[in-house]
């Protein structure tokens, strides 16, 4: 078993034939957590497999759920490139939600033919390190994790240590040196002696051969497979009604229940009527569970009709004071009392302020937002002989099979999840599984399997949501109007811990927090606290130019001279819109830069304003540096789909509170971008080889102030509150009214 | 009532007022139409009755009686695909694909009616939600269908 730094190979002989290996991850016993875990399990962690059978198959198991960002092609892609695998004979399979073989002892099961596949876990990059830690015993398919982390350390490892066996094995079956024997597409060559195999004639040979440690990688010039937009393997599914998504999960005697939950979050059944409705057709049983009540039936309708006509009354206890004013009334109060909590420090912001030439000063907020995902919330669960199943869409698979045994009250062993397709995902199937939870409690009550779908009303209602934020952010300018002070306050702190970095060079920097200031579910959402980060940032940046009467281009440029990669792709994105050329009438363009998840990504909307007075955005230019690209067309539709994502939210996207209760119930109360109104988008990839970034939440951060920067520039409206259509953005704004806060002078 | 599901005629024993969305999930086990939101915004229920993409959840099985409905699953011909589905893998559309059946239906309603269409036709016809963003690539692959 060879050693590394961080991780080690192992492998051995696959039953029937062939080849495995597995790259494994050495604990980190630094943190209190994983500690606890390590206590039960042992002492490793599986990243990547690969199984090589005696027909020339290459399976490569991913241990990362797909919903739409291409993981299960693109992950198989590096470590078929490593390789050098033929990719018309390779295979994916998505890992099971198991721990045990997060556990080198059972690893070693594993390999002995005693288990079925391995489970498995993201990878190692310094970046991801944190994250990995945090997720210990966690299949997290979020924070843009499973290229830059899996991808980099497992796939490419295990890939260049499978082919690295599979060398030394020919070269000791045809009694050659091994620097003479060559690959490619799943042959083994010695061009001197005209010699050549399949690797699956070689596998069952090369199992015999100890892993390698450290194998040096393909260099990038010498790639086949890495860099092509190759078909993704979840898309003929998609495309003809077969892909099976949780809510189309089907068992023999299965029932469907629709639930109702307490309109206030947290709040409690007092009291309902189950007599009117038990009698209605198809109408099985009328359960309690903690905070809701569900109608179990033989079709989801009959459920869904007869849980909306049960009377039942709900207590929402002291919650049902909360609303939006008032949060936001508490948001902004919190940050005036002070006593915030330090997120980061250069310099000395306050006293550089002092002595700044001119001050900017401005507030800003944003709404809660649900996530909306296409399928709403569902999971079918089953208790039979103490055990329990359950089917659904998770992106931490593994992490909700844990959560599952402790909803149920069960050991882990006695709990098998079944992964299905996800109709998207964007945090809400990450950590906040309330629909696991609600389908677990109402199958406790059953003793046939059921699906506990939830309808729209509830998913939107019953979210762990985006949360509001407000933030107060002050500079100051020198003489020339370049800032030397940036004091940078809001309210809640999430994650990323790096989301409210500014990659501007500004010698004094500081940014504080208030917590306490939130009552609402919180869940993360495509890109988390960089979603309002990049909106607070990037305005804020754009009234700093407005200040300083200087192009929002070239002010952010002259700030950047520290930062290359990121002015290689704000000047792409200039570039690529004609910046420097006038807009069409009637249209003007806005600028913004956001680095997250390791993407440095810059957009440049166009907008009109319509006789209705609400914003359109026309056409969007995103330059983005990921690092380096696996798949062209992938991270492509990644960065257009993060952009449409963040453009509903910033034009339309808001969730209110009223008496404890969200508001907005269904997508016409809360709308949705659709293709009349979205954007033409050109995306234009400027890698800069540097390690690997993310690609599925990077296009969202920088489209809500890209767009509100080109109002302003077209219209002089300031807007500092989204979403857009609450302002009227009709005829030039009053004038500047700084007592109120209100709009700048136009330019 | 019968009701006539890609070609096959079933005699299905539901309410009148109950949505055609469901008895093909439910009843007839065609799971290819999508349930999203259940009042006619998204579109993921997305089928054609008499050749007219409808939303389907929120017409009444009564409604669809004695007409010809088409799903996402009558749309291939054996092994070939509809040239709509076709374009759809060229173009790499789908992300996580939940919309998509609907999104398939409506532009084969759309193709049906204007064989060329424009994109201020596309922009008409297709009123269908994609969460993912997926709408510069339908755009393309219906353009690359009606040249098919």
């Amino acid at each position: 078993m060879a050693i590394t730094r961080r991780g080690f190979v192992i492998g051995g002989a696959l039953a029937g034939g062939g080849l495995l290996l597995g790259y494994a991850l050495a604990p980190f016993s630094n943190l209190k957590r994983a500690r606890a875990l390590e206590a039960r399990d042992g002492e490793t962690l599986l990243v990547t497999w690969v199984k090589i059978a005696s027909d020339d198959t290459v399976t490569v198991i991913v241990p990362h759920s797909e919903m739409g960002q291409g993981v299960h092609t693109a992950l198989p892609m590096m470590l078929a490139e490593e390789l050098d695998a033929d990719w018309a004979h390779v295979r994916m399979e998505q890992a099971p939600a198991d721990p045990a073989f997060a556990n080198g002892a059972l690893a070693r099961g594993y390999l002995l033919g005693e288990y079925d596949v391995p489970a498995a876990l993201s990878g190692a990059t310094d970046f991801a390190m944190r994250k990995i830690a945090e997720y210990l015993h966690a299949q997290i398919t979020g924070g843009s994790l499973s290229v830059r982390a899996t991808g980099v350390a497992g796939m490419r490892r295990t890939g260049a240590a499978a082919r690295w066996m599979l060398v030394q094995a020919a070269a000791q079956a045809w009694g050659v040196p091994a620097s003479e024997v060559t690959t490619e597409k799943s042959r083994l060559f010695h061009t001197p002696s005209q010699r050549s195999a399949r690797y699956g004639e070689m596998a069952s040979a090369a199992a015999a051969f100890d892993p390698p440690g450290e194998v040096p990688r393909k260099p990038r010039e010498r790639y086949t497979i890495v860099g092509r937009s190759l078909p993704r393997f979840d898309i003929p599914a998609k495309v003809d009604g077969s892909a099976k998504y949780g809510v189309d999960t089907r068992l023999p005697d299965m029932l469907y229940a629709a639930v109702r939950a307490s309109p206030v979050f947290g709040g409690k059944v007092a009291s309902f009527d189950a007599s009117k409705v038990a009698q209605r057709r198809g109408v099985v049983r009328v359960v309690e569970i903690p905070g809701a009540v569900a109608v179990v039936a033989d079709n989801y309708w009959r459920a869904k009709q007869a849980v909306e006509a049960l009377p039942v009354s709900f207590d929402g206890g002291a919650a049902t004071s909360h609303s939006s004013d008032a949060i936001f009334a508490g948001m902004e109060a919190a940050l005036k009392t002070g006593g915030l909590k330090k997120d980061y420090r250069f310099g000395d912001a306050e006293g550089a302020l002092r002595t700044a030439a001119q001050v900017v000063e401005q507030t800003y907020r944003v709404p809660y937002l649900a996530h909306a995902t296409m399928e709403p919330m569902n999971c079918t669960a089953h208790f039979s002989d103490g055990k329990l199943e359950v089917w659904g869409g998770f992106q931490d698979g593994l992490g909700a099979r844990v959560q599952a045994a402790k909803f149920a009250g069960l050991p882990l062993e006695a709990v098998t999840l079944h992964h299905t397709a996800m109709g998207g995902g964007f945090g809400r199937r990450g950590p906040t599984v309330n629909y696991l939870e609600r389908a677990i409690q109402i199958a406790k009550q059953l003793d046939r399997p059921v699906n506990v779908i939830w309808s729209r009303e509830e998913d939107m209602t019953q979210d762990n949501y985006r949360n509001a934020s407000v933030a107060h952010i002050r500079a100051g300018l020198d003489g020339s109007g370049k800032p030397i002070a940036w004091l940078y306050e809001f309210t809640e702190k999430h994650d990323p811990a790096e989301a409210t970095w500014i990659p501007y060079g500004i010698a004094n920097r500081e940014a504080r927090y208030a917590t306490g200031t939130d009552p609402i579910p919180f869940g993360p959402w495509r890109s988390v606290d960089n979603s309002h980060h990049g909106f607070f940032i990037e305005s804020f940046v754009d009234e700093l130019a407005f200040a300083a009467k200087q192009d929002p281009y070239q002010y952010r440029r002259a700030l950047l001279t520290d930062a290359p990669r990121h002015r290689a792709v704000l000047d792409a994105a200039a570039k690529m819109s004609g910046w420097d050329s006038p807009a069409p009438k009637g249209r003007a363009r806005g600028i913004s830069l956001k680095e997250s998840f390791d993407t440095i990504v810059a957009q440049v909307a166009e907008v009109s304003v319509g006789e209705d007075g609400r914003a359109r955005v026309h056409r969007v230019w995103c330059a983005a540096d990921p690092g380096e690209v696996i798949h062209p067309s992938g991270i492509a539709a990644q960065l257009e789909g993060g952009i449409i994502y963040g453009l509903t939210a910033a034009l339309y996207g808001e969730i209110s509170i009223a008496n404890g209760q969200v508001v907005e119930r269904n997508f016409p109360d809360y709308p949705m971008v659709k293709l009349a109104d979205a954007p033409a988008i050109e995306v234009q990839v400027v890698p800069s080889g540097a390690h690997t970034g993310g690609a599925g939440e990077p296009g969202t951060p920088p489209i809500a102030a890209a767009t509100a920067n080109a109002v302003f520039a077209l219209t002089g409206h300031r807007v500092r509150a989204l979403p857009l259509r609450k302002h009227d953005l009709r005829g030039a704004p009053e004038r500047w009214r700084p007592e109120q806060g209100g709009n700048d002078e136009p330019t | 009532m019968q009701i006539r599901v890609n070609g096959t005629a079933h005699e299905v024993d539901v309410e009148e007022e109950m949505p055609l969305l469901w008895v093909l999930r439910d009843v007839l086990d065609l799971t290819g139409t999508k349930y999203g939101c259940g009042v006619a915004y998204c579109g993921a229920c997305t089928v054609l009755v008499d050749g007219v993409a409808t939303r389907s959840c929120t017409l009444p099985a009564a409604a669809a009686a004695g007409k010809n409905v088409t799903t996402i699953e009558g749309l291939a011909r054996g092994d070939a695909l509809h040239r709509v589905q076709a374009a759809w893998i060229e173009h790499q559309v789908p992300q996580c694909g939940y919309c998509q059946s609907g999104q398939i239906m409506a532009a084969v309603a759309l193709l049906q009616a204007t064989p060329r269409p424009s994109d201020a036709d596309i922009d008409a016809a297709m009123t269908n939600v994609c969460r993912c963003g997926t709408y510069g690539r339908i755009r393309a692959a219906i353009h690359a269908a009606a040249q098919a």
